[in-house]
């Protein structure tokens, strides 16, 4: 029967080319706009290149102090002093990394000037992350103890800077702000929505520049958090939230008193939509983003479901005759389930493809720096899974309807 | 076979109400062939439509092998639409999507069957009509006549025991009329039990029985 079904399909496409180019033009319009925006939100949320380790990663970027009536607030990444104390001797987590969020520094290459991506990190911070070195290793404890002159670069900045390609850049010096780095290793360039991990060169923490040595809780430095598997987020969520409460306040800055700290430790995910949001009122900003993606994604839906089931009911006719000879709605309904399915998954193939070249052109087009979208098992999973669900919503919707319809009036619709 | 007691049809239309049948009694036996005549628009398809279980009367009650209908579930109908009954509609009905051959496989598509057992019986009864030689033609390129034909198919495929025949040959020439109504007085003669709906004098005289309607009322 499912043959039977799948093959009528068939024949009432071929019988109407134009209906089904238009048909299948707007599914496939809609799908790829759904595996697009899927392969978007998996681009800045999931777990990839160079954080493979995301999902088994804590992120700590921000540092809130407060005063006890909440009128004066201070929001900033943390201090050095705060890692030290309250991260790095966390006993639960398997490693802790830190670094400085990007900022810029000038570099000047045969008299043009070039700005710069830039961050101060420590050694760890090469093991929570995955950056892969094409050349050369990263700095360690040594190098970091020692107040060395090193850098990684990206490729993308060796080709920048190197003219021989081929030659490794490793020990070469390179000038930035006007101060001389020994290039150590030459790391493959990460996307600029890596929020927490990307940048051009990386500098070891300690340098005078990074100014690592702030007094208080507040500086310019974020934290990953590695478990050793997901499991273990509570405790050290908890291991972490009890060393802060022993930070004795009020807290005073700039001649101001404040009585509550506010600082978590969440997955990435939490952490990006929290840092958009000031404390308490992140429920208003989950609203707003699920209002966006409903918006975004609810829209083309409406439309799949709309034209398969006009698809459907131009075709009460045939129904009718259907009924008139036997068919139970049920069967009806599964005929036009099936059928539904099929279309909306050869519309889901072509959207494949297309998806897969709308990716690749955005890649490439420099739009976002190093992005590297793609269609990933998680991505094509969603795909399919959205396929499915309105194909089946798009066939239960007119069946429903069609059961409700007598023989007499289905036929006379024609 | 089909008893339809003090049946009455109305149709509701805007501010318009149609009374399109009024205490219709009939009751059709087993092996019965029943010729329906009257004037255009006197309720012939309305009571035809009723009998087949396609359309509900406003009032009155229908029973088939003297089970009541009224109590049948959608599942229930559709097995008696299916199994019991081969309508040829006046307005022929065909899928236009499909061709004349899954046409008429259609009512067998809704029982055990096999694919080769469907197109073997679909051949045969396109044969009966004469129009094997249509087989892969869709309705759109077939005349009046031949579409009329391809419905007979599409009725008598499954060998139902009731026929119900809506002018069956009133898009046909007297020839190929006459041998339509041949193959339902064949069929009626190995046991189906028939009614047809006829503008035809000379037909209905080969007929059982004929029952007249006049404004939605039985006149004899
Ligand atoms: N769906 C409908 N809505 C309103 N009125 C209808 C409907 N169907 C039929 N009628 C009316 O019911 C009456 C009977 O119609 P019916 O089709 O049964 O006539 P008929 O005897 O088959 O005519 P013909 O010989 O022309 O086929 C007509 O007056 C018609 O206008
Ligand atoms: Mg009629």
């Amino acid at each position: 029967m499912l043959f039977n079904y799948i093959k009528i399909a068939w024949k009432v496409l071929l019988r109407h080319p134009f209906y089904t180019f238009i048909t299948l033009f707007g599914i496939t319009l809609t799908l790829t706009v759904l595996m697009v925006l899927t392969s978007f939100i998996d681009h800045l949320l999931g777990s990839h290149y160079p954080e493979y380790k995301r999902d088994k990663s804590l992120y700590i970027m921000n540092l809130t102090i407060q005063d006890s009536a909440r009128s004066s607030m201070n929001n900033s990444p943390l201090s050095y002093n705060f890692i030290k104390e309250h991260i790095q001797k966390l006993k639960t987590p398997e490693k802790v990394g830190f670094s400085t969020f990007v900022s810029f520094a000038n570099s000047y290459l045969n008299g043009k000037k070039i700005k710069l991506n830039t961050k101060f990190c420590d050694a760890n911070f090469w093991e929570v992350t995955d950056y892969e070195f094409l050349e050369g290793k990263p700095f360690n404890e040594q190098n970091i103890a020692n107040g060395e002159h090193v850098v990684v670069i990206t490729d993308a900045i060796k080709k920048q800077y190197f003219e021989d390609e081929t030659a490794s850049a490793v020990g070469k010096s390179i000038e930035i702000d006007n101060e001389k780095f020994r290039v150590i290793g030459v790391v493959k360039a990460a996307p600029v929505t890596r929020l927490m991990t990307f940048s051009d060169v990386f500098f070891p923490y300690n340098l005078p520049k990074s100014n690592y040595q702030t007094a208080g809780l507040q500086g310019n430095f974020t934290a990953i958090v590695l478990a050793k598997s997901k499991s273990d987020f509570k405790a050290i969520q908890e291991e972490f939230n009890a060393s802060v409460n022993r930070i004795p306040l009020p807290i005073a800055l700039y001649g101001q008193k404040y009585d509550v700290i506010e600082v978590r430790a969440q997955t990435y995910t939490d952490t990006v939509l929290h840092t958009f949001m000031s404390g308490g009122r992140e429920i208003y900003f989950y609203i707003g983003i699920v209002f966006i993606l409903l918006i975004l994604m609810g829209l083309p839906a409406i439309n799949l479901v709309n034209l398969n089931v006009s698809r459907i009911m131009e075709r009460a006719s045939e129904i009718g005759i259907r009924k008139a000879f036997g068919a139970p709605s049920s069967a009806l309904a599964w005929q036009f389930i099936i059928e539904n399915i099929f279309i909306t998954m050869i519309g889901g193939s072509f959207a494949l493809i297309l998806t897969l070249i709308i990716i690749s052109i955005f890649n490439d087009s420099g739009l976002i720096l190093h992005a590297d979208l793609s269609i990933n098992f998680s991505v094509f999973g969603v795909s399919l899974l959205v396929c499915l669900v309105f194909g089946l919503l798009s066939g239960v919707v007119p069946a429903l309807r069609m059961s409700k319809m007598k023989v007499i009036d289905a036929l006379k619709s024609s | 076979m089909i008893k339809l007691s003090n049946i009455e049809k109305v149709y509701q239309t805007s501010n318009i109400e149609t009374l399109a049948l009024n205490n219709i009694n009939i009751d059709i036996k087993k092996g019965e062939f029943v010729s329906i005549m009257g004037p255009s628009g006197c309720g012939k398809s309305t009571l035809l439509n009723i009998m087949g279980l396609l359309d509900e009367p406003s009032n009155g009650t229908i029973a088939i092998d003297n089970k009541p209908v009224e109590k049948f579930t959608d599942k229930d109908l559709a097995y008696l639409r299916n199994q019991k009954i081969g309508f040829i509609f006046q307005s022929f009905h065909l899928i236009n999507d499909l061709s004349i051959l899954d046409n008429v496989e259609i009512p067998l598509l809704y029982r055990t069957s096999t694919n080769k057992s469907r197109r073997e019986a679909a051949k045969e009864a396109l044969e009966k009509v004469g129009l094997s030689n249509r087989m892969k033609h869709f309705p759109n390129q077939l005349s009046g006549g031949q579409k009329q034909r391809v419905a007979i198919a599409r009725a008598i495929v499954g060998n139902p025991e009731i026929i119900l025949a809506d002018e069956p040959t009133g898009n046909l020439d007297s020839a190929m009329g006459n041998e339509i109504l041949n193959i339902l007085l064949q069929l009626n003669a190995a046991g189906s039990t028939i009614v047809m709906v006829t503008h035809d004098e000379n037909m209905a005289k080969k007929t059982h029985r004929l029952i007249r309607l006049f404004d939605g009322t039985q006149v004899s």
